[in-house]
């Protein structure tokens, strides 16, 4: 029998005894730093004001929260889109059949072209762009073409990581479908697609967390989201501080989800296998 | 090569002339052979002697590039045809199994009746699950396959190809990838199907076996069918020399 302790047991019990100490002091040292030298700085007092005043962060928190339910609603909107349309662009790129290549390449062009704009540039083009076309009144809501613009972009990354994760899956999954008889439409939703998906769950929720971000982009072209409400507030103001309180906003969904991304990405390391190496 | 070509009525697969090459490189080049129904016939020969691709050409995974198969007297080596019918009618069993890692066991087998056959999810689980039974695997039934062992995982593979009633199975090399000790229970699944009836069409490396099992053995060498003959006459008096050389490479390595 070993014994209660074995010797990798004491060796590592110290090894990580000493780990808590290092990160504390190191903690320590780098908190004492911030807390006493940034307030050494000739500028302190003037940025403390500007960024951190209590009293109008209490007074515009409500109101962003408020503007951000807008970006909320954007993001649970595009979210099912992108995933619907990124699909079909990968399904389209790798298609095989002659009949399709005019499907193929369109979507080559699509995740070319979407990739290759910033999404900035992209919200102006579209935002400013379409409605100029004088369509009806509520075609020219730029929280539609805002929304477009965010399913357009993302579409366009994502289905580069959907076609991924469907060239990973393994040529013998096919034969082994298609050796039951299974055609190739079948092989796809039921071998193929089920097994890609479960890999790239983690890069997927990357995307999410940069959407959640990006989402704040569309008021460039108008609606009163939370980055454009915080701008308002700054204004009125003539202080920084609704900025910061937006970003606290923006950090309690995007932390959480980012939290989630990297859980599912230790799960999957740890369901493939591979082991952590000291 | 129309269709229509004259064929023996108790043959169930033959092929004619069959050439088959990856860009330059030839891996079948000219095999002829007759698979009377119910006959059992192994395919014995080095690595790349075109063992694999002859049974991936039958089950049309390769398309032929040359040369004629018939199946039931209809040639499936046609440019252009559609090999969906054709598949499902032919059971076929890979060296590394192919299992579909996300599902159950159950899943994998029924997955073939459910999507191909158009059966119920129900009726074909219930199949499935008498299947795996009936192959000692019915306590398994709801395992996931990386929980198996490797002669678990090609049982379950077996099974999945008998859920859709061949009328013939391809097993290309089955039991390569097993522990020694797991190769007997795979093959003693063959073993019954053999008794059951089932025509069978294998590429071995299990030199033993191919000598209990099988009607007719054919020694391939560089995508030609060298040698053929009654197992014993094989394995016991092989008349050309590339099979004397090959055999007593594999006696050497105790395989035999």
């Amino acid at each position: 029998m070993a014994p209660p302790l074995t010797r990798r047991a004491v060796y590592e019990q110290k090894q990580r005894r000493r780990a808590v100490v290092i990160a504390t002091v190191s903690t320590t040292i780098a908190l004492v730093a911030v807390v006493v030298l940034v307030p050494l700085t000739p500028g302190w007092e003037k940025v403390k004001r500007s960024f951190f005043d209590t009293d109008i962060f209490v007074e515009s928190f409500p109101g962003l929260l408020e503007a951000f339910m807008l970006d909320l609603k954007i993001l649970i909107v595009s979210t099912p889109l992108i995933l619907i349309v990124a699909l079909l662009i990968a399904l389209a790129r790798g298609a095989r059949r002659p009949a399709m290549f005019p499907l193929k390449a369109f979507a080559v062009i699509y995740t070319d072209v979407l990739r290759g704009i910033p999404v900035i540039l992209l919200v102006f083009l579209i935002g400013f762009g379409v409605p100029a076309l004088g369509l009806s009144r509520e075609l020219s809501n730029p929280v539609i073409w805002g929304t477009v613009t965010l399913v357009l972009s993302y579409s366009a990354y994502v289905s580069e990581v959907m076609r991924a994760g469907i060239d990973s899956v393994h040529e013998s999954q096919r034969a082994a479908a298609r050796s039951l008889g299974m055609t190739g439409q079948q092989t796809m939703s039921s071998v193929v697609l089920p097994q890609a998906f479960r890999r790239i769950v983690p890069p997927l929720m990357n995307s999410f967390v940069s959407l959640q971000k990006d989402v704040a982009l569309v008021s460039l072209i108008g609606p009163v989201e939370i980055l454009r409400q915080a701008g308002i507030d700054k204004a009125k103001t003539a202080n920084f501080t609704p900025y910061v309180a937006a970003a606290v906003i923006f950090l309690a969904l995007t932390i959480p989800f980012t939290r989630l991304a990297d859980w599912a990405l230790a799960r999957q390391r740890r369901r493939t296998g591979a082991t952590t190496i000291a | 090569m129309t269709a229509e070509v004259p064929t023996t009525p108790d043959l169930k697969i033959e092929l004619r002339g069959v050439y088959k090459a990856f860009d330059a490189t030839t891996v079948l080049n000219g095999i002829d052979l007759e698979v009377a129904k119910g006959n059992v016939i192994a395919l014995i020969g080095a690595s790349g002697s075109g063992k694999s691709t002859l049974l991936r050409c039958v089950n049309l995974l390769e398309p032929v590039d040359d040369g004629v198969i018939l199946f039931d007297g209809v040639d499936i080596a046609e440019p252009g045809l559609n090999p969906d019918p054709i598949r499902r009618r032919i059971g076929m069993v890979f060296q590394s199994f192919n299992l579909f890692p996300h599902m159950s066991v159950t899943d994998n087998v029924a997955i073939g009746p459910r999507k191909v056959l158009g059966v119920s999810k129900s009726q074909a689980r219930r199949e499935g699950l008498e299947m795996l039974t009936r192959l000692g695997l019915g306590e398994r039934a709801d395992a996931y396959p990386d929980q198996l062992s490797g002669g678990q995982q090609q049982r379950v593979a077996i099974a999945r190809s008998l859920a859709m009633n061949p009328e013939v199975m391809l097993l290309d090399e089955i039991t390569s990838a097993l522990d020694p000790e797991l190769v007997g229970e795979v093959l003693d699944v063959i073993r019954g199907l053999k008794n059951d009836g089932m025509t069978m069409l294998f590429a071995t490396h299990e030199m033993a076996f191919a000598r209990e099992i099988s009607d007719k053995v054919c020694f391939l060498h560089k995508g030609r069918i060298l040698e053929e003959g009654s197992p014993d006459q094989i394995f016991g008096d092989p008349q050309e020399e590339r099979t004397q050389a090959f055999l007593k490479r594999v006696t050497d390595a105790g395989r035999l």
